[in-house]
């Protein structure tokens, strides 16, 4: 399938020179980044292609230069806060691939922290685009960041052709089941979607399993607030111990798995899928046992 | 335009709705390769004098007489009211029963080729759309905004003669926003405010395509064989704020909550030109795949994203596009 990317002439984006309120600000956060992650993360940094037009941004959205300011303050939490320890990043081969993680702690840290990761460990160095929730377009200053970031709504059709470009994927196929879950259920993977089984079938896209280890402790919902929730439509409104679903300064690992790939049908029936899925479902689950047993503190 | 080269003189080409802006851009293109018969209740003002153009209603019986005489062999069917202070029933009626009554003629008259224009905004702007819409996708662009359910009805129309008469060459234009010089829809009146409005905290991506891109689209799918529903889609797609960067505007972001209401009472004192639902277009996406149509018939703008942006400013000289009869 032809890509959007393929299809246009693409011409070459010299950024401009910043300017005013916003684009001073833009370069001291890029500045930061930089500080944080010296020269070889900006070597690294610089590594990275999207296919930009003219007007610096990609087909999606993605905007390269707007992209290495905005992740100062995550790439702050990945260092200071939650102290990001990667283990086997050099399972996730180049070019297309599925990541497919745990979703946990309330506010959606673990797939930011797994962005980083495949910006500033993995090789080679990519931007990682998440299947976001439908609502997240709807929300006012969110909608445009995430656009901005590489972030993409989670429709088959969005997901197919960033496939084929490509691209490396991140998807969380428990949603809000799994993010918002109270937290008598940590580390218990709750309900699987299978279209990403599909989807991988279809376009015959590897499967890294990532388990993200401390995210559950990280906001420990007691009671999900679920009336008001719905009154307000949101997806889930939980009750943390702190009340609001900061995260704790707790420590993260992520485990990346041996790629998996699927063969047969993506037009199978469900049954079909379901085992596949389960597969992934029971490798992702002892991936988290082993995890969870093998550290020693939550901080 | 033919490839056999002499089947040009034995058949004109019919325009529905050339006393348009868009319409008489396309006339222009047209008329150097093409001999081209009008059709609009309007006057045409600079017409070229050897441009026949009758002036008649499209639903008026006595349209039937030009398809009769006429020895046409396409038609491009553009004669579709936009215009939202219309009442409702005025435009209703125009579009879908003109479309409808124009597409029987040619079906009867043996037309080989038709081309009718709809849009992408038959999709419509909503958070949960593709990032690429597809020819297949739904057109929900009523769902939101009910009173353009006759534009869509027009598309459907169109369908329906793709089955009805498998004989005529039926093809379904949707292209994007189309601006330019001397456009005068939504799109292109919204970039030419000094101080537009957007929505805060929102900012889509959106394509946009030269008025003359858009007529060089519509001749090449009068190239016999090809049928079916195109998207077409210009020099790319950018967010709407880099636009406004582009011309220089000061935009004036208004919160959601506010700007729905805001605008549709505006809009009934007749101090806004844009119907509330609108406002969707400057928040969520709504933007296409152009493939099939590059695939199937080659089409590819003609003008680059800064020069279809500051068309709106009508600095940017108009050129001559391209043909296939070159």
């Amino acid at each position: 399938m032809a890509t959007p990317a393929e299809t246009r002439a693409l011409a070459r984006y010299e950024p401009p020179r910043p300017k005013g309120l916003f684009g001073r600000f833009r370069l001291a956060m890029e500045k930061w980044t930089y500080t944080q992650g010296g020269p070889d993360l900006e070597a690294r940094l610089a590594r990275l292609v999207a296919p930009q037009n003219e007007y610096g941004v990609d087909p999606f959205g993605l905007e390269l230069e707007f992209t290495k300011a905005a992740i100062a303050p995550a790439l702050w939490m990945y260092r200071n806060w939650f102290r990001v320890e990667c283990h086997g990043i050099a399972n996730v081969p180049p070019g297309r691939v599925m990541l497919i993680a745990n979703h946990s702690g309330q506010l959606p840290m673990d797939g930011m922290m797994i962005g980083i990761s495949m910006l500033v460990e993995a090789e080679p160095p990519r931007v990682c685009r998440a299947m976001v929730e439908k609502w997240a377009p709807t929300l006012p200053f969110v909608a445009p960041f995430f656009a901005r970031v590489g972030q993409v709504v989670g429709t088959p059709e969005n997901c197919r052709r960033l496939l084929a470009a490509g691209e490396t994927i991140m998807v969380f196929p428990e949603g809000v089941r799994g993010l918002n879950k109270t937290y008598e259920k940590k580390y218990q993977l709750q309900e699987f979607g299978s279209g990403f089984m599909r989807l991988a079938l279809e376009t015959k896209t590897p499967i890294v399993p990532v388990a993200v280890i401390g995210a559950e402790e990280q906001a420990q919902a007691l009671w999900d607030f679920k009336s008001a929730a719905r009154f307000l439509g949101l997806p889930a409104l939980p009750i943390t111990a702190t009340l609001l679903p900061l995260p704790l300064p707790v420590k993260y690992h992520l485990h990346f798995g041996e790629p998996m790939t699927f063969t047969g049908s993506h037009d199978d029936d469900d049954a079909e899928l379901d085992r596949k899925v389960r597969e992934v479902k029971a490798r992702l689950q002892g991936m988290l046992d082993s995890g969870v047993a093998a550290r020693r503190s939550i901080f | 335009m033919s490839p056999g080269g002499d089947t040009r003189m034995d058949g004109s080409v019919l325009i529905t709705g050339i006393s348009g802006n868009l319409g008489r851009t396309l006339a222009k293109v047209l008329h150097r390769t093409e001999r081209v018969i009008g059709l609009d209740r309007r006057p045409f003002p600079g017409k070229p004098k050897d441009l026949e153009v009758h002036h008649v209603d499209i639903r008026k019986r006595k349209v039937e007489d030009i398809f009769r005489h006429g020895g046409i062999k396409a038609m491009i069917h553009m004669a579709i009211i936009h215009d939202p202070r219309l009442p409702q029933a005025e435009h209703h009626q125009f579009n879908v029963l003109g479309t409808k009554a124009v597409l029987e003629h040619a079906a009867k008259y043996g037309v080989k080729k038709v081309v009718i224009l709809s849009s992408t905004n038959v999709y419509g702007p909503q958070p949960e759309n593709d990032n690429f819409l597809t020819e297949d996708s739904p057109l929900l662009g009523s769902q939101r905004f009910p009173d353009i359910r006759d534009l869509v009805e027009v598309d459907m129309v169109a369908q329906q003669a793709m089955w009805k008469h498998p004989e005529m060459e039926t093809v379904i234009v949707r292209p994007v926003h189309i601006v330019g010089p001397n456009v005068k829809n939504a799109p292109s009146n919204y970039l030419r405010i000094k101080r537009p409005w957007t929505i805060a905290g929102f900012d889509p991506m959106v394509q946009l395509i030269h008025e003359e891109d858009a007529a060089l689209a519509m001749t090449l799918a009068l190239q016999p064989g090809i049928r079916g529903v195109y998207n077409i889609v210009g020099p790319g797609e950018l967010p709407l704020s880099a636009v406004l960067k582009e011309l220089g505007r000061l935009p004036i972001p208004v919160p959601h909550l506010l700007a729905r209401p805001l605008l549709s009472k505006l809009f009934q004192y007749r101090m806004a030109g844009f119907p509330e639902a609108e406002l969707d277009h400057l928040q969520f996406l709504c933007t296409v795949d152009g493939t099939r149509a590059e695939r199937d018939f080659g089409f590819r703008p003609t003008y680059t994203l800064r020069e279809t942006i500051r068309s709106v400013l009508g600095e940017v000289p108009p050129r001559v596009p391209r043909t296939t009869a070159a």
